[in-house]
């Protein structure tokens, strides 16, 4: 019974707070449309959330999650060093990183990650090939950039979800 | 020095590194030579831009009665973000815009 | 220090917002314009932010999120208009 009307109890739960948040009222109407919410949400886009990975250990995710804000101040920095400094000195390349990652929500998780963290975006998905395009401002080394990002984000995805 | 001093220096220091940073994307927005190397523009205005000034915010209403929209707002800009660049890089790959990187030989591998 | 902060920040959004204007009109082609826009609206939204604590007003936060949900679909049809030179298929 629970199983069927609430699918997705974590995600209910959440859009019933991001309703109560949004509001910001705790009266009984907004908690009734908060909890219609967050049932009928979840019910309508489980044909696309069946296929989401399981999290298996909320700690690495944690630190992944800590990881990346650094990372984003950091990338943040230098980013705007080569901005306001001479552009012409600039070596942008494209990077093909090779996908270990075989689900498709945790590699857009990825591919986000890549694109979020400032000198690189990611540009194609590539399923076919199993790799993502990534674009990259300024890299001397393009196979250390690789393994760099491998290293600091898909391990603990991979960690993380397990595919 | 007193609590809520504090809070509103930090405040204020959030607000000036969210406008340093929002104005260095678009300075890049400007001054970078190629479409993908402005491509990296817009995502710094959003990450520390923005979310600085969020920061501010949420620091700021800490004072007059919490909300939680700048959360909100943070999360949706956080998730979005990617999605538009990537459809932009893609199309533009699509394309085969001027770039000084190198471009790869089949763009159209990303349907 | 708070006030001179947030005219700081006016002032850095502000020129922020010129120089995506400058972006917009030199292009030189459809995808910089688009770009363009995308940051021009995230722009916006700091600015709304900064008004909301300058005015002590949750109302801007609201605007804030309509432009945030209208930008990013906008940019997202843009995009796929460049791509595909349709929207819908």
């Amino acid at each position: 019974m629970i199983r069927r009307w609430l699918p997705f109890p974590l995600l209910s739960a959440a859009l019933a707070a991001g309703w109560l948040a949004l509001t910001g009222d705790l009266s009984a109407g907004h908690l009734l449309l908060a909890a219609t919410l967050g049932v009928a949400i979840p019910l309508v886009s489980a044909p696309f959330l069946e296929h989401l990975p399981r999290v298996r250990s909320p700690a690495a995710a944690l630190r992944l999650l800590l990881t990346v804000t650094w990372d984003i101040v950091i990338a943040n920095i230098a980013v705007s060093r080569l901005v306001l400094g001479p552009t012409g000195r600039l070596s942008p390349v494209f990077l093909r990183v090779p996908l270990e990652l075989s689900n498709t929500q945790s590699t857009a998780l990825f591919a986000s990650i890549i694109t979020m963290t400032p000198g690189t975006v990611s540009a194609v998905i590539d399923t076919e090939n199993r790799e993502l395009l990534v674009h990259a401002l300024d890299c001397e080394s393009p196979d250390a950039l690789i393994a760099d990002i491998k290293k600091r984000y898909e391990k603990p995805l991979l960690e993380i979800f397990g595919c | 020095m007193d609590a809520a001093t504090l809070l509103e220096w930090l405040v204020a220091l959030m607000l000036l590194v969210g406008s340093f940073f929002t104005l260095v994307g678009a300075i890049g927005l400007v001054r970078l030579p190629d479409f993908f190397m402005r491509l990296h523009a817009p995502t710094k205005a959003t990450t520390l831009g923005v979310g600085g000034m969020l920061l501010a915010s949420i620091a700021y209403s800490l004072n007059h009665g919490p909300t939680l929209h700048e959360l909100l707002i943070t999360l949706f800009l956080f998730v979005t973000a990617p999605v538009s660049a990537g459809l932009l890089a893609k199309a533009a790959l699509r394309l085969r815009m001027k770039s000084r990187a190198p471009l790869p030989e089949d763009p159209a591998s990303g349907r | 220090m708070l006030n001179f902060a947030i005219n700081i920040a006016f002032c850095a959004i502000g020129l922020a917002m010129l120089l995506c204007l400058v972006r917009l009109v030199r292009g030189p082609d459809a995808a910089d314009r688009i770009l363009a826009l995308d940051t021009l609206y995230i722009n916006a939204i700091a600015l709304l932010i900064v008004l909301g604590i300058r005015m002590a007003s949750p109302v801007y936060f609201e605007a804030a999120l309509l432009i945030a949900l209208m930008g990013f679909v906008a940019t997202v049809a843009l995009a796929r208009y460049l791509e595909r030179g349709d929207v819908m298929d």
